[in-house]
């Protein structure tokens, strides 16, 4: 069974538009579950609605957030909160601001374990420490004593990627891990999140523009257009013999799988116009 | 593996140290005005009236900065001046600073109907003219050292409520925040652990600017003879009476306005000098 299930979630913009219409996607555990769309998709909002901080101006109309099979959605918000504190962990997209400049790195990591957790502080404090070794931070001692300011972008990462999987979570939702660092780093990272991933056997939602990226980290993905998935498959088949049009505009439009010589194809128009269609016919049977 | 941000040291200035002598040197001899003014503040000696600093020829031992026209003692008003100034400074600002950085920290990251609630109360205390303002309520309460700090407090919030607010929005937007959410903190607890610490920069510096702003409303309303009883000894009040004797005593009017502006530019040079200070690091 899934340990991740989310079923005809459908979120709007409060007094507003639809933002997710009926989506579904499921990710088993320690499975790779990527999310992939142009910006604006929605991508972050599905990542947001699973971990419980999406924006005030953005409501909940219906569908299911199930957690190991509990419907997170349907619990009060205090033991939501502590349940996803236990069980969830976010890698942020940007890393030099995912840390509180106001506080010493190491507390930011331990804390989480000793507040929500009930850790003993020495015992957050050793895990921090073989978390950071593991994350082939050379100084773990130091690196915790630093404030955030005093590290590189590529090292906040990492730290970042520590602190996500400190508590053990079953699920962690990355979103766009890599954007904001130099590609040099990007491979290391994303090589990084894939070897701790598999080690600790975590399932992660992973968001990003790339399929590149897909191909190398994850077995499904969902491919989301307008806040609809189009697409929800494993990922051989998607490479292989993607079924909707949307999807092979897609990766004809990313440079590794086609001539790396050729300029980028941007999706046709015409396919634009079918999944518009295919949006606005959702949009007619839920007006319906 | 230090970045070269980390290494950067700020030098304090001197600015930064010089205002921060006279402030404490001011607090000192507030501090022990019943102990080193040389004379009684209130005690008049008309046969005294309108001596001149020791320099001056016709000077009196012991009335070091001259006598006002009253006979009393110049540098112990100003030294029993500083007590009340810096009294206003000191409680009007932290009130001020209290009230107004909670209700901006409120409005900010919380967002929603308190934030509508104290923006458009902000926006409505913001459309009155802050002077007149203040000696309207004054004038209102009646005069003494509660209506001046009542009126500060009433004033000045807004500025505190309207920068922290700002600040507080741009961390609330910060990832560090989506973070310590999923990781199960509550949003009053958010607000106070992961925001609260990066805008005390900020309130620190309002807080500084705000005393000085407090000495000149005080000095303002003393001016006015709207701040405690018409004797006691004010530096607004001095500098009230100085000025109608400039020509025969000048000493009346400047060394009350001396104290004044080196107070109050100390306040804002230490406001200016911490904001300095702190900001790069935290950016
Ligand atoms: N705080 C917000 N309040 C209201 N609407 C928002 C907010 N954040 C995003 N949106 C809207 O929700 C939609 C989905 O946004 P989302 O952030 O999920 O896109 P995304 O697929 O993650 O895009 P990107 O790749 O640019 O990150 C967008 O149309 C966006 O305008
Ligand atoms: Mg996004």
């Amino acid at each position: 069974m899934s340990y991740l299930s989310i079923r005809d979630l459908e979120l709007r913009l409060k007094g507003g538009g639809r933002l997710l219409r009926r989506v579904s996607l499921e990710v088993a555990r320690g499975e790779v579950h990527g999310l992939v769309g142009e910006s604006g998709a929605g991508k972050s909002m599905i990542g947001k609605a699973v971990l419980g901080t999406l924006p005030r101006s953005v409501e909940i109309v219906s569908g299911q957030i199930l957690l190991d099979g509990t419907d997170v959605l349907a619990m009060h918000p205090a033991a939501r909160r502590r349940l996803i504190g236990a069980t969830c962990a976010l890698i942020p997209q940007d890393p030099l601001t995912a840390l509180n400049p106001a506080h010493r790195v190491g507390p930011q990591i331990t804390d989480r374990l000793v507040d929500i957790l009930r850790w003993p502080r020495a015992k957050a404090e050793a895990r921090a420490r073989e978390l950071l070794a593991e994350v082939q931070i050379a100084e773990p001692e130091r690196v915790m004593r630093s404030y955030p300011h005093e590290l590189s972008g590529g090292m906040r990462q990492r730290i970042l990627i520590a602190s996500a999987f400190a508590a053990e979570p079953k699920l962690i939702v990355a979103d766009e891990p890599t954007t904001a660092l130099d590609v040099t780093v990007q491979k290391q990272i994303l090589k990084l999140i894939k070897a701790m991933q598999e080690r600790h056997g975590t399932a992660l939602l992973f968001v990003t523009h790339d399929l590149g990226v897909v191909s190398k980290i994850c077995q499904r993905l969902s491919v989301l257009y307008a806040g609809m998935v189009v697409e929800d498959t494993d990922v051989r088949t998607f490479f292989r013999a993607p079924r909707h049009p949307y999807s092979r505009a897609l990766l004809a439009a990313t440079p590794k799988y086609t001539d790396p010589t050729h300029s980028l194809t941007p999706v046709p128009e015409a396919v634009i116009a079918t999944v518009r269609a295919e949006v606005a016919e959702a949009d007619r049977r839920a007006g319906a | 593996m230090l970045d070269g941000r980390g290494a950067i040291q700020h030098r304090a200035g001197p600015r930064l140290w010089l205002s921060a002598l006279w402030l404490g040197l001011l607090v000192v001899l507030a501090l022990g005005a019943p102990w080193i003014a040389p004379k009684d503040p209130l005690a008049q000696d008309l046969m005294l009236g309108r001596l001149p600093p020791f320099w001056i020829d016709g000077a009196e031992p012991g009335y070091w900065l001259g006598t006002d026209s009253l006979g009393r003692d110049v540098l112990s008003r100003i030294l029993w001046g500083a007590r009340l100034a810096l009294t206003v400074a000191l409680v009007a600002g932290t009130l001020t600073c209290l009230i107004g950085a909670t209700l901006g920290l409120m409005a900010g990251f919380l967002r929603g109907a308190s934030d509508l609630v104290i923006s458009r109360l902000v926006d409505i205390w913001m459309a009155f003219p802050p002077v007149l303002f203040s000696i309207l309520l004054v004038a209102v309460l009646g005069p003494g050292l509660f209506s001046i700090i009542a009126a500060i407090v009433l004033i000045d919030w807004t500025r505190f409520a309207r920068v922290v607010r700002a600040e507080a929005m741009t961390q609330g937007a910060m990832d560090y925040v989506a973070s310590a959410q999923v990781a199960g903190r509550g949003r009053i607890g958010t607000m106070a652990l992961e925001i609260l610490p990066n805008v005390l920069p900020t309130i620190g510096v309002l807080l500084t600017l705000e005393m000085g702003i407090a000495v000149i409303v005080e000095a303002i309303l003393s001016f006015v003879n709207l701040s405690i009883s018409t004797d006691a000894p004010t530096w607004g009040g001095m500098i009230a009476e100085g000025r109608t004797s400039v020509h025969q005593a000048w000493w009346v009017l400047v060394f009350p306005l001396l104290a004044l502006f080196l107070t109050v530019l100390s306040f804002s040079q230490l406001g200016e000098g911490l904001k300095d200070r702190f900001d790069p690091v935290l950016r």
